[in-house]
């Protein structure tokens, strides 16, 4: 039997995504708008590779956005 | 829109971090708004030109409507610092500027802050030394917030900072300078140029700061949470204005007694 989907950790929170996606799916499907940043396993991915790194089954991922601070 | 009408053309005396020239010397953070239209009228108000930003999660999963700070704060009319506000240890600093340098497509400048109490929130310099040289050596431009320990400002600027940042006060404590003597020792040392950050509440310790030869001044909680931040955010403009041009004229000497301002001689008796 094959998987449709995996989990994996969004934001300290587990969440579902299909088999295949990359990290800009992912961050399409969260709904993320403006500049941000992608850390997997505690290692950041270039803009340049959001395209074609596929999100793994149970990695653990951090989007982080610039906001108002001193 | 210029409100105050300085001596100087626009262009001359202008701040020079890094290989970077900014006019103003003000230098505003972004946080404690009531909200985003607040933040960027108080921002413009200040006149500033670098503005500080902090990094965190992503709000996910659902469409505030709110717009993101960036596009109302933009990257190509500012020029944003990210600061690593929240680390106490210096691998968490260099991993927020690590994602904030991606997040800003490349822009290497940064404010390094390393805290060791989150009471006080008193930076922590053995950490904020260690996290300097691994991000100086990875080829950021690191802008340094620190005590105004003079030994340890020196030591930062000769691990590659391109900016340190003594404190004045405790963040958000709107204290004023509290050791002047300090703050003109690392002036008077310094090779880099040096901006007081934190502790600053009222526009005259913003020229207290300035008149103690200081190349900027750094602040948040004073603009955000005056009763009319906007309004105080042109009051800290024209402080950092006039304080950069009475330390630039020279102040007249302290005495300890009197001297008469109008002539002596050819008093009509009465």
């Amino acid at each position: 039997m094959t998987h449709s989907s995996k989990f994996v950790i969004v934001n300290g929170t587990p969440i579902e995504v299909p088999i295949g996606f990359s990290i800009d799916d992912l961050v399409a499907y969260m709904s993320v708008e403006g500049r941000y940043a992608v850390e997997i396993g505690g290692e950041i991915i270039p803009r340049s590779e959001h395209g074609d790194h596929l999100i793994g089954d149970g990695d653990t991922v951090e989007i982080v956005s610039a906001i108002g601070g001193g | 829109m210029k409100t105050t009408q300085s001596v100087f053309a626009e262009g001359f005396d202008q701040l020079h971090i890094a290989d970077r020239r900014f006019q103003s010397r003000l230098l505003v953070g972004t946080g404690k708004y009531k909200n985003l239209e607040e933040t960027a009228k108080a921002i413009e108000a200040s006149g500033a030109d670098i503005v500080t930003v902090a990094v965190r999660r992503t709000n996910l999963g659902q469409r505030t409507g709110e717009p993101n700070l960036l596009d109302i704060i933009s990257p190509e009319r500012y020029t944003i610092l990210p600061n690593t506000a929240g680390c106490y240890d210096a691998a968490s600093a260099v991993r927020t500027c690590r994602l904030a340098r991606e997040l800003l497509g490349g822009h290497d400048l940064v404010k390094l802050e390393v805290l060791g109490d989150n009471k006080t929130l008193y930076p922590d310099v053995v950490e904020t030394l260690r996290a300097a040289k691994i991000l100086c050596e990875d080829g950021f431009a690191v802008m340094v917030y620190t005590t105004d320990d003079p030994v340890v400002a020196k030591e930062l600027e000769s691990i590659g900072c391109v900016a340190v940042m003594p404190l004045a006060a405790p963040i958000g404590s709107g204290l004023g300078i509290q050791n002047r003597y300090t703050i003109r020792t690392i002036v008077e040392n310094a090779a880099v140029p040096i901006v007081v950050d934190a502790g600053v509440g009222t526009a005259s310790e913003a020229s207290v700061a300035m008149e103690l030869g200081c190349d900027g001044v750094l602040m948040n909680t004073a603009i955000a949470e005056a009763k009319h931040p906007v309004l105080m955010a042109s009051a800290m403009r024209k402080a950092v204005e006039a304080g950069r041009e009475a330390y630039l004229a020279g102040r007249m000497p302290r005495r300890a007694f009197a001297s008469a301002s109008s002539p002596i001689d050819d008093v009509s008796p009465s």
